[in-house]
């Protein structure tokens, strides 16, 4: 079996085990940790797998750092849910089914990013859409019901569409590459493009933006994120937004290059920017208002997920290289920030910005860990962010001028409200400790939050200043596939 | 054109498209569900017509998932379900049946006038007529689901608007996949009919209004 195929069957095999495990206490966590490392090893392994096609999958300079990205916030998460589990209260059941979830999107994580098949593809979001709506709905509250069942109508009308933007990309290509299989394949989809009829192609981009848009949290496709995000577990927010919106992504990057390659197609750049300065605009304007913590992220993911878009409309190689840079950054410090916020709301046994303030006062490691995030999230150096934005921006003026006033526009009105958040929640005056029973009562107490806090911090600082030349190669390698 | 070939898809994928409408313009959920069967049936007709012209006996297969699941396991969950909460049989239709059903013949004309121009040169005229009407067939699913409030009928709506993918996914003779990816579709609407199922009956909820959810809204 070659070595992707094994990426993807390996979390699955996990995840079959993890639901048949009995429920003994302690068990199913380390074997979730255990799982996540061996994702990450298989993963690392993959960097030094010849690029090429597998049959259904592909391996090339664009999905590698993504799936390498994925696998170690699935092993971070993994270890920060081993910590916060006691104080989500599941039953055996619960735990069994959270655990098997969990494990299932994972697998259907990798097999989206490394898919060449657009059908597979497909097929993978899809299953990763189920596994995160059965995480997100897992407490059975009426909140995380109405979250869930928010996610999932949205998100199947969006992969619906999506499913018929396949069909129609297919449709186009089959006077050129016949039946079978080759027909969905990106590879041979690009190469054929530009013998392709022009106007099927560019309906099927369309309705490939829209259906994978609303997985990807494109404004005005966005609304399900948020609810997502604030009524789920606390770990699934940092996969929900460090991962599947990449995979739902680098989806709508694959459609968009295919289009792209025929020139007689509705160009894909201005659509990507139009909906990625809407994000941008509408989530920096959202910022302000959010008195839940990780509401107020997850807009913040709606932000980043708009600007990379908008790099990869802009086009050209710094402006794709700025958004690759961008989507890792992003997935690096963004589940930072959610495992800090995860952490404080388990203490201050609330996830409101009221209720946790204080908290480089109260707990400085987690609490400075949190700060440095959410500066990074704001743009500011050390980060990975701050070299994207920075290239996006000089990019954008290259383009053109006037894009420079609304996407500054939308990075100050956005980095100000974080700023703002930033000083509410991490400094002041403390807030009183009101800790969710059984909340970091494994041995090491925090150390299992704020651990994958510096760990993600220090990753994303290296991506921006120290990266290893041979990462930045294929990082560049991957922007000249978008070109 | 003119060949049975055509004509029986046609024929076929139009009764799928007139049963959208009664969709929309049913006020009791028991119709609605028997129309979603009988939607069902024709999808299952119309692939199984496909397998045989395109000579694929793969969609044989999609036919008879497609008749076992949406046109017998799905309409009796739900009618089971209708039947055990007893809930009430009518069905609020906010929008009003009138400016839908406008709406909808708006939205056929909308596909009609995309789909056809650009598949002028390429496609086969069968791929042509199934892509126009599955596309209405999608787009009438969506306005049932913005159309309709209770939670039944928006899964209806979504469901509806699956049957107009496989209709168009089994109408473009080669397609890969296509058995595999209908199956994923069917386990995905499934899952949704199951969530509905599993939760109303464990929190024996009265009502399935979907505004009522809307209450829980954070900030």
């Amino acid at each position: 079996m070659p070595l992707p195929w094994i990426l993807v069957f390996f979390p699955w095999a996990g995840a079959v085990v993890l639901a048949l495990l009995p429920p003994r206490f302690g068990v199913g966590r380390f074997v979730n940790i255990g799982v996540g490392a061996g994702s990450l090893g298989i993963a690392l392994a993959l960097l030094g797998h010849p690029h090429g096609e597998q049959g259904w999958t592909r391996v090339d300079a664009l999905n590698l750092p993504l799936v390498v990205v994925a696998a170690l916030v699935g092993l971070t998460t993994a270890v920060f849910s081993a910590a916060t589990l006691d104080a989500e209260r599941f039953d055996h059941l619960r735990v069994r089914a959270y655990h098997a979830a969990f494990q299932l999107f994972m697998g259907a994580q990798f097999l989206a990013l490394l898919s060449d098949n657009l059908g597979v593809m497909w097929v993978a979001i899809e299953i990763a859409t189920l596994a995160s709506v059965l995480i997100v709905g897992i407490h059975g509250t009426p909140a995380a019901v109405e979250a869930a069942w928010k996610f999932f109508v949205l998100c199947g009308v969006g992969i619906a569409l999506a499913l018929f933007g396949t069909i129609l990309l297919y449709l186009a290509a089959q006077p050129v590459v016949g039946s079978g299989d080759p027909g969905l394949s990106w590879a041979a989809l690009r190469a054929v493009a530009a013998r392709c009829d022009p106007g099927l192609l560019s309906l099927a981009f369309v309705f490939l933006l829209v259906g994978y848009g609303t997985k990807a949290g494109l404004v005005p496709l966005h609304s399900w994120l948020p609810d997502a995000e604030a009524e789920g577990p606390l770990p699934i927010c940092a996969v929900l937004s460090g991962l599947l919106l990449n995979a739902a992504l680098l989806a709508i990057l694959r459609g968009a290059t295919i289009v792209g390659a025929n020139p007689a197609a509705l160009p894909p750049g201005p659509f990507l920017i139009g909906f990625g300065l809407l994000s941008l605009l509408l989530a920096a304007a959202s910022l302000w208002r959010r008195r839940d913590a990780r509401r107020l992220f997850a807009w913040s993911s709606i932000e980043h997920v708009g600007l990379a878009t908008l790099a990869f409309g802009i086009g050209g190689a710094v402006a794709n290289l700025a958004g690759i840079l961008h989507l890792l950054g992003h997935s690096l410090v963004k589940s930072a920030v959610f495992f800090a916020v995860g952490a404080a709301a388990q203490i201050k046994g609330s996830q409101k910005v009221a209720d946790i303030g204080g908290l480089a006062a109260s707990h400085p490691v987690l609490g400075w860990g949190l700060a440095l995030g959410i500066a990074g999230l704001a743009g500011m150096p050390p980060f990975a962010l701050f070299v994207s934005e920075l290239q996006l921006v000089a990019a954008a003026a290259a383009l053109s001028p006037w894009l420079i006033v609304p996407l500054g526009l939308g990075l100050v009105v956005a980095a100000a409200a974080l700023i703002r958040a930033l000083q509410l929640l991490c400094l002041g005056a403390p807030t009183r400790d009101n800790p969710v029973p059984g909340a970091f009562a494994l041995p090491g107490g925090l150390l299992w939050a704020t651990g994958p806090v510096w760990l993600h911090l220090a990753l994303a600082a290296l991506l921006a200043f120290a990266a290893p030349a041979a990462f930045v190669a294929l990082l560049r390698e991957g922007a000249r596939i978008l070109a | 054109m003119g060949t049975p070939a055509y004509d029986i898809a046609h024929l076929l994928g139009g009764g799928m498209l007139l049963v959208s409408f009664v969709l929309l313009y049913q006020r009791r959920i028991g119709a609605v569900i028997n129309a979603f069967a009988l939607q069902g049936a024709l999808l299952a007709a119309a692939a199984a017509w496909q397998g045989y012209v395109q000579d694929a006996p793969g969609l044989y297969l999609t036919a008879a998932i497609a008749f076992a699941a949406k046109a017998v396991a799905i309409p009796l969950a739900l009618r089971f379900l209708v039947g055990h909460l007893g809930l009430s049989r009518g069905v609020e239709t906010p929008a009003g049946i009138g400016a839908s059903l406008l709406a909808a013949i708006g939205l056929v004309g909308l596909s009609v006038m995309v789909v056809l121009p650009v598949t002028a040169g390429t496609a086969t005229p069968v791929a042509r007529v199934d892509l126009t009407i599955a596309l209405s067939v999608v787009l009438l699913g969506m306005l049932a689901m913005i159309a309709r409030r209770n939670a039944i009928s928006q899964v209806i709506g979504l469901l509806s608007l699956e049957n107009g993918l496989i209709l168009g996914a089994v109408g473009v003779a080669g397609m890969p996949l296509v058995v595999e990816l209908s199956t994923a579709a069917l386990v995905f609407v499934l899952a949704i009919v199951a969530v509905v199922v599993v939760f109303q009956i464990r929190d024996s909820l009265d009502t399935l209004d979907t505004s009522i959810l809307d209450r829980e809204r954070g900030d």
